[in-house]
């Protein structure tokens, strides 16, 4: 069952049209994850949905129930949605104390004294921040707001939450302990999360399933974390998924040949008559050797970063790099220097056009 | 929570916008565009002729040439002094700075007219204290200096206008990036090139918009020349506005001269308060940032306690001497009497508090008025300034245009307006009653209030409100209980922008009173010019005691609010 359907949306500011025809359904009980760069209109999808935005075309369905439906001049303020939403500048009331934080939706909804603050207790407990109910947001730091904020929106019981990038002020270790217990307070509650962000590491790490946006609002590809990432559809997911790595080839009297020169590529080949050829590859797909099956290359550049060795390789006029271990480098004999000859092999290839990965790149 | 209720709010921002319009148009608008349509329009049809004869009239003229070279004056001397005395504590290791910059913040308090009252006792040419000392004892035939004059005027303003550019200039220097003189310094350049070639360009753009602000200020400035120039015969727009309406008693040519010179008034404001945008708005004034720095610190060496001196000796002879001369003739039994201990006493004091019907009622009349005021424009102007930087509505662009009108609108307009709206022309007649002078404050007030207001809301991010909103909480739930409470120490920073100025208020009072309705400052004038004045002083010392008291709570909350 769908917890929400897009149907045809469209917004636009002004001159700028953020989305055009928009159609999108999430089902109930998953994590979905909605990916894009920034200025995609994510957020102003999220927004849409919560009530703080009015389409301009378009209906939108919450739990079956329609809430925005432009044909109709029929629109659901947001106190009326019943959702949960978690901002990514927390938004915690400073001149509120963690309970009276959390206990805010509880009051409007005039729940009995004895049982908000048991709710209240509960969720605070929930969100780990036992023994804090007492304190004003500015005795908190940024991960301790961030749970207040959660519980906040946790504590009405909603079907359905969105986040907006929720870690993104946090520092990188908070980062990785938040997402994990969104994801565990998504499976532990049995709700629904929409979860917006630009960061693919994040959507990857917690989603059932993934939607990537591009920079004008349309949805490119939606799959599980895993398809995403290893079938991207076209140039532009490809780009985004952070497989910046990539050589040219080009096609040669039926040959695939690297870069400038005249080595043909020994593995799987591309479908298809186009003459130029990107083949994309994650650094820990590429493998380095002094010698033996592949394709030979010149070693440009050798820098030692501390615990990793990283080179830039050329091939036949084709830049790529690589990193490796120090230690494994050392015991291996595969520490070069600048000038040495070396052997590539890529452990996958993804194939696009070469025309529409430029396309990508361009916006 | 969980189920979707399916019902909807209608109309609360339209009600909102609806009001706040209504406010401003009715306020503020509707006597601005009185006073236009009375100026050109004469028989039921334009006359633009008929405005540029008045304005050609000699005594007219007159006005608005002494308007310009008063305000010029003072705009030249006001930016010479604030730059120097802010350059001084900022950038120079001057003794005791803190206290100096304070010092210098003073008159920003003090009640110009009050201060030009006292400088008429010290310096009027024949009774002056200073001028007598000089003609009794030191064989003088003439008065050393006459007050009642051009530079008179001008130099009075300067004391108390230049805190205009002082705080202007001290923030810029305290907010400059210090590498961008150290830089010129490591590249071979002496301090004196790098203060003409960097420093001085760079707060260039504050030092001009605090000039704008006096020069706006002064021209449509009514105390000072009321009280030092009209003995001589100057007269500027605002005075010879006051003499006209005064004298004729609201005669019709009278109030066509008057909105002839307040429309003056305005186009001149309106000019004045584009030309500031354009500079505060121009790139240069990026270079100066949010953030705070040590700036380098000139060594004064040998001239250090020389100029110590000469800012102590500005703050006793500007500051202190006027103060202490209102005390002692409002102690003295009679005027003209010396400064002997048997001379001296409260009696006056305890007379104007407890005894005198005219002082009594003009305490008690400022003091509800501008209580009210206060009250009245605080919750308009916190409504006013929500719609203006939080909602989404359409017809917002009107209320921005309106939200300015209160900056570029003068006092002696505003009073003007005022009584061409209010006095029984439209079906309300308040002429003559204490609610005219309501109507007037609140809009002379408004920007105050407004400029308070928006700076607090702006701290209240947006998603604060959508968080209450997502929480289940209406529209006017989420303004009760976030936005109300996060937006008080704004709201009480406003009261008190509007409560303190009120009490000493003259501009337009002046205008408006009637017999029973005199506020302090029209009582403080009037009693001087029926020769009361040891009573007319002792009542400034009052309104003096009073404004000092309210600064020091507003400097407390404002402390503790952060604002």
């Amino acid at each position: 069952m769908d917890i929400i359907r897009v149907e045809g949306v469209a917004k636009s500011y002004g001159q700028h049209q953020v989305h055009k025809n928009l159609t999108l359904a999430i089902k109930k009980g998953e994590c979905f994850t909605l990916l894009g760069p920034s200025g995609c209109g994510k957020t102003v999808l999220l927004r849409l949905l919560a009530g703080f935005e009015s389409p301009d075309a378009g209906k939108i369905y919450i739990d079956d129930t329609l809430v925005s439906d432009v044909a109709h001049r029929l629109e659901i303020p947001p106190e009326n949605r019943g959702l949960g939403i978690v901002f990514q500048d927390y938004a915690v009331w400073p001149h509120m104390t963690v309970f009276e934080n959390v206990a805010y939706p509880l009051k409007i909804a005039k729940r009995p004294k004895e049982e908000m603050r048991e709710q209240v207790m509960k969720m605070i407990d929930i969100v780990g921040m036992h023994g804090l109910d007492k304190r004003l947001p500015s005795e908190l730091s940024g991960g301790q707001q961030q749970r207040v904020a959660l519980a906040r929106a946790l504590v009405g019981n909603p079907s359905l939450m969105l986040l907006d990038e929720p870690l993104s002020n946090l520092d990188a270790n908070l980062r990785e302990e938040m997402r994990f217990e969104i994801k565990e307070l998504q499976r532990k509650l049995d709700i629904t999360v929409l979860y917006v962000t630009h960061d693919q590491e994040i959507g990857l790490a917690i989603s059932d399933r993934v939607a990537v946006m591009n920079e004008t609002g349309e949805i490119q590809q939606i799959g599980t974390p895993w398809e995403i990432f290893e079938q991207p559809v076209n140039p532009f997911v490809f780009h985004f998924m952070g497989i910046a790595n990539s050589i040219e080839v080009r096609r040669e009297n039926g040959a695939y040949l690297v870069g400038k020169g005249q080595q043909p590529v020994p593995w799987k080949s591309p479908e298809g008559d186009t003459a130029h050829w990107i083949a994309g590859f994650r650094p820990s797909d590429v493998q380095i050797a002094r010698d033996g099956e592949g394709l030979r290359g010149i070693v440009r550049r050798a820098n030692f970063l501390g615990a990793m060795m990283d080179y830039l390789i050329e091939i036949d006029g084709a830049h790529l790099r690589t990193s490796i271990e120090t230690h494994r480098a050392l015991s291996e004999n595969l520490m070069f220097k600048a000038g040495d000859i070396c052997t590539i092999r890529f452990l996958n290839l993804l194939w696009f056009e070469a025309d529409k990965v430029k396309e990508a790149a361009q916006p | 929570m969980s189920s979707i209720k399916t019902k909807s709010s209608f109309g609360v921002a339209q009600v909102i916008l609806f009001l706040s319009i209504a406010i401003l148009v009715i306020v503020v608008a509707f006597p601005v565009l009185l006073i236009l349509f009375n100026a050109f329009w004469v028989n039921d049809e334009f006359n633009f002729a008929g405005a540029l004869e008045i304005i050609k009239e000699p005594q007219t003229f007159q006005a608005l040439k002494n308007s310009l070279i008063i305000a010029t004056g003072t705009t030249i001397g006001s930016t010479i002094v604030g730059t120097f005395f802010a350059w001084l504590v900022t950038r120079t290791d001057l003794p005791h700075k803190t206290f100096m910059k304070s010092m210098f913040l003073v008159p920003f308090m003090l009640p110009s007219f009050i201060g030009a009252l006292a400088w008429k006792m010290l310096l009027s040419p024949n009774a002056g204290f200073i001028n007598q000392f000089f003609i009794q004892h030191l064989g003088f035939t003439g008065p050393i200096f006459n007050i009642y004059s051009y530079i008179g005027i001008s130099t009075v303003e300067v004391m108390y206008l230049f805190p205009f550019v002082f705080i202007q200039v001290c923030g810029a220097l305290e907010r400059m990036d210090p590498t961008l003189e150290e830089s010129a310094r490591i590249s071979g350049a002496g301090l004196f090139t790098i203060t003409r070639k960097i420093t001085i360009p760079l707060v260039m753009p504050s030092i001009l918009s605090g000039a704008l602000l006096i020069m706006l200020y002064s021209m449509a400035h009514f105390g000072t020349v009321a009280v030092l120039g009209i003995e001589n015969g100057i007269y500027n727009i605002p005075t010879l506005i006051y003499e006209r309406i005064h004298q004729s008693g609201g005669s019709f040519d009278a109030i066509r001269t008057g909105t002839v010179l307040a429309t003056v008034l305005v186009i001149s404001a309106a000019i004045i308060i584009y030309a500031q945008r354009k500079i505060l708005g121009s790139g240069h004034y990026q270079i100066i940032g949010g953030k705070s720095f040590r700036p380098m610190e000139l060594k004064l060496r040998g001239l250090r306690m020389p100029l110590m001196i000469f800012c102590l000796a500005y703050i006793a002879f500007t500051i202190v001497l006027p103060t202490v001369v209102i005390f002692l003739v409002g102690s003295l039994k009679t005027y003209g009497l010396a400064f002997t201990f048997d001379n001296l006493s409260l009696d006056n004091y305890k007379f104007i508090l407890f005894d005198y019907k005219v002082t009594r009622d003009a305490i008690f009349n400022s003091v509800t008025l501008g209580f009210t005021a206060a009250i009245i424009t605080m919750f308009a102007g916190v409504m006013i300034s929500y719609v203006i930087v939080k909602m989404k509505v359409r017809g917002k662009g009107i209320l921005e245009f309106l939200g300015m009108l209160p900056f570029s609108v003068p006092g002696s307009v505003i009073a003007l307006g005022v009584i061409l709206a209010w006095s029984g022309q439209f079906g309300i007649n308040l002429y003559n009653t204490v609610w005219i002078i309501l109507v007037a404050y609140i809009a002379r007030y408004m920007a105050f209030s407004l400029k308070a207001n928006s700076a607090a809301l702006e701290q209240v991010h947006d998603s604060l409100v959508e968080a209450s909103r997502a929480c289940g909480a209406t529209m006017w739930q989420s303004l009760r209980d976030i936005v109300l409470p996060l937006v008080r120490p704004g709201m009480l920073a406003a009261f008190f922008l509007i409560f303190l100025p009120s009490l000493r208020e003259l501009t337009v009072s002046i205008m408006l009173y009637a017999p029973t309705t005199r506020t302090i400052g029209v009582a403080i004038y009037t009693l001087n010019e029926d020769g009361e004045t040891v009573i007319s002083a002792a009542l400034a010392g009052i309104a003096l005691i009073i404004i000092i008291l309210g600064q020091s709570v507003i400097n407390h909350f404002t402390k503790k609010a952060g604002v």
